[in-house]
């Protein structure tokens, strides 16, 4: 392409200076490489970036584009400035889901980097926030074809718009020794069970899945899910004690004082005259610090499950919301209890359409409505670790309190009836 | 069946990992012992069998060409075991199986230009958004102010030599796809939208525009003879809400789009609870390429949470010990009007007590 003008890109240049790998110096391969198969569309990308750098304004609009059978998981641009940047006027995303966990051989990234020179611009994003590969930069005319290359490699399109969208896991069980139950198996059923909201959206808005093996929440469940999975353990943290003894040699008493007995948040730690550790369990809240610090000696327990919390996002629209505690606790262990999993998730979903809004994410719903009638529709008991205190304002009314009080009594009878 | 009729998707939904998954990480699947970190940027992890796997996390540009995924392939099948997988914030990982192939790995990313490290109390690589490159109501571009942060923080990834781990996010509007951080940058808009009037009707379902508005400051309007929208400029809080769903709506302009930063963000439950971030800057120029006030502020914040707070603290919990007082005289940064949250629940923002730091 000897003809083809290449656009000057004067502040896009300044990024590829200093140590840090530069997307630009990547984008810029893609347009001089003499074996690159999108120059001209990589030279008016660049060329509309280098618009964007000098006027400080984006330039890409929304629109409707999709893939055959499905209603989401493309994120279709059309340019404002495509008569100066023609070859670049239409730069779709597609949203794939990778394999649970992330993992990849180098033979699968070779295949997607193949299929996306051919049919789009060469240019991946692993991983987008929304946990999807993202396949930037696609005509639609090629939309569906990029699509049939990945989908026959066992590859699908994730979520967009308001639907069920890609979900996300920790490394978990495949490599991490805190991780409290399979989150990749946990993802699988779920999000492979209610697939269908996600390529066909018809939610209020969208729901989000996350799955964190355990409290230390690598995949941010707590603050970005509407249904966060989080690892938890209800049995005594394992002490090596061996082991403790050697971090109290190599860093020294005033150091483990500090540092794990003055940081447990509950004060459920102390080190023992003779070097060794005593942890309160009925104290401890599961917060994963000590056992971070002494990875070799700490060690969650074998009663092992999940908590779930429900409720999390970001501003949009009645400002932030942390997930709230819903289930303290649910065994995560045997294949049924995998199921009652997926089930528990198939009611939230069922609950969030029928009750949301349009545009109103679950925990804006849960606010409107009063976190008690959430918990009835959902038939959950009140469980005391729901709250960080009871109410303090008086304003409610208390008549049946002696019924709720007298349920409360017998599940507890009944429940040290089957223990 | 007509030849042009499309091809029928195979709804194969989440793939299975387990045809992708190292071998190692496949024998000992959920039955991981413990973990150590010989050296920032590899980890070292035993299983219960006595299986090991050592990984190095080496970081990317996110945004990533099919040339370099191929020299990125080149080296795991050259120097790795030919599996790869990539962490939340976009770190490659290579696996091996002996501890023997550790270094020859590191050599070759330090090679061909990617740094090893954000492993343990190291600066991560910033989670981030998409920005000028592909959204559709960016205010700035986050690859271009990651690419300028990590540049200065190199050093900072490469190493363990910060209190605890910082995780640094960036957005390019306010709904803050980045995610909280303990340090994130965001862009912050200072004026209403400007409405062409000539489009709304067209373009933008206005009930829903209307109903999208956190502070009701947005109604129907008859302007110029077109049916249109208004918005009460006393009322508007420069939120953006109502750009996405009618785009006439425009919120970013050259001036008046700016870069604000919150710190103290924390998703871990590790001793404190899960944080939101706090503002403490705003008005910072969008200033391409380089965003250098924006590096400056981030900067000073940072080497002063790496100076003065304990091991194991994180940024919101050094401050929440030292106090915000101290912090914005550390930091030499002004504390405003524009702090004093003023939401719903803001109330419970403000100190209900007689503490008071002098």
């Amino acid at each position: 392409m000897a003809d083809m003008k290449i656009h000057p890109t004067p502040d896009l240049d300044e990024l590829e200076k200093g140590p840090w790998p530069s997307f630009i110096t990547g984008l810029k391969a893609l347009r001089d490489r003499p074996d690159s198969k999108n120059k001209e569309y990589v030279n008016d990308l660049l060329g509309q970036l280098q618009h964007s750098y000098t006027n400080k304004m984006g330039y890409w609009k929304g629109g409707t584009v999709s893939v055959f059978g499905y209603g989401g998981g493309i994120i279709p641009r059309f340019s404002d400035v495509a008569e100066k940047f023609p070859a670049s006027s239409e730069m779709h995303t597609l949203r794939v889901m990778p394999p649970a966990g992330n993992h990849y051989t180098t033979k699968l990234i070779r295949d997607m980097c193949d299929v996306w020179e051919e049919h789009g611009s060469g240019l991946i994003a692993f991983h987008g926030q929304s946990g999807d590969i993202m396949f930037q930069g696609c005509t639609t005319e090629k939309v569906q074809v990029a699509f049939d290359a990945l989908n026959k490699m066992g590859f699908d399109l994730g979520g967009a718009g308001p639907a069920l969208r890609t979900s996300m896991s920790c490394v978990g069980h495949a490599r991490c020794e805190m991780s409290c139950y399979d989150e990749q198996k946990a993802l699988r059923n779920i999000i492979n069970e209610y697939l269908d909201e996600m390529h066909r959206p018809a939610l209020p808005y969208k729901f989000k899945f996350k799955f964190s093996g355990c409290p230390n929440d690598c995949v941010n469940a707590i603050h970005r899910a509407d249904f966060a999975v989080i690892g938890t353990w209800r049995d005594d943290i394992k002490i090596n004690q061996d082991e403790v003894k050697k971090y109290v040699s190599e860093l020294g008493r005033k150091y483990i004082i500090d540092h794990i007995v003055a940081m447990c948040p509950t004060r459920a730690v102390s080190l023992n005259d003779d070097d060794t550790i005593e942890i309160n369990n009925k104290d401890c809240v599961h917060c994963m610090h000590c056992i971070n610090v002494m990875t070799k000696a700490l060690s969650v327990g074998d009663d092992k499950g999940a908590s779930i919390m429900i409720g999390g996002k970001r501003s949009l629209k009645v400002g932030d919301l942390m997930g709230t505690m819903i289930v303290p606790f649910m065994k995560l262990e045997s294949d049924e209890d995998f199921e009652e999993l997926t089930e528990f998730a198939g009611e939230m979903i069922d609950f969030f359409a029928d009750n949301a809004l349009e545009h109103e994410r679950t925990g804006e719903t849960i606010d409107r409505i009063g976190l008690p009638a959430f918990l009835e529709a959902l038939e959950i008991e009140p469980n005391a670790n729901m709250v960080n205190h009871p109410r303090t304002s008086s304003y409610v009314r208390t008549d049946d309190f002696d019924e709720a009080a007298e349920e409360y009594f017998e599940k507890k009878a009944e429940k040290s009836a089957a223990e | 069946m007509s030849d042009d009729t499309p091809r029928t998707p195979d709804e194969h939904g989440v793939p299975d990992p387990f045809p992708y998954m190292h071998p190692v990480m496949v024998d000992n699947y959920g039955k991981w012992d413990h973990h150590e970190r010989p050296r920032p940027g590899v980890l070292h992890h035993v299983s219960k069998t006595g299986g090991e796997i050592w990984t190095v996390r080496a970081g990317t540009q996110r945004q990533t060409d099919v040339f370099t995924l191929r020299t990125m392939m080149d080296i795991a099948d050259e120097f790795a075991d030919g599996y790869i997988r990539f962490t939340t914030r976009s770190n490659m990982e290579f696996m091996v199986s002996d501890e023997a192939k550790v270094e020859p790995l590191i050599e070759a990313l330090n090679k061909a230009g990617f740094p090893v490290g954000g492993t343990g109390n190291s600066v991560s690589m910033i989670s981030h958004t998409q920005g000028w490159l592909h959204c559709d109501i960016p205010g700035t571009d986050a690859s271009g102010v990651v690419k300028s942060l990590m540049d200065m923080m190199h050093d900072d990834f490469i190493k363990e030599e910060m209190p605890n781990r910082v995780r640094i996010t960036t957005s390019c509007c306010q709904i803050n796809c980045g995610g909280q951080g303990d340090i994130a940058i965001n862009v912050q808009y200072t004026k209403p939208p400007r409405i062409n009037h000539d489009l709304v009707a067209n373009v933008c379902e206005r009930p829903s525009v209307v109903a999208r508005c956190p502070v009701a400051a947005i109604r129907p309007a008859m302007v110029n003879g077109k049916p249109s929208l208004e918005i009460d400029e006393k009322k508007c809080i420069c939120c953006g809400a109502c750009y996405p769903p009618c785009p006439p709506m425009q919120i970013n302009s050259k001036e008046s789009t700016k870069l604000a930063i919150w710190v103290g963000g924390k998703h871990s439950n590790a001793r404190s609870k899960p944080t939101f971030h706090k503002l403490v800057v705003a008005n910072l120029p969008n200033n391409p390429p380089r965003w250098p006030e924006v590096e400056a502020v981030v900067k000073k914040i940072l080497y002063t949470y790496k100076d003065n707070a304990k091991d194991w603290e994180r940024m919101g919990e050094w401050i929440e010990r030292i106090g915000w007082p101290r912090f914005f005289e550390m930091t030499d940064l002004a504390f405003t009007k524009h702090h004093l949250d003023t939401w719903t629940g803001a109330r419970k923002t403000m100190n209900q007590s007689a503490h008071v730091r002098f």
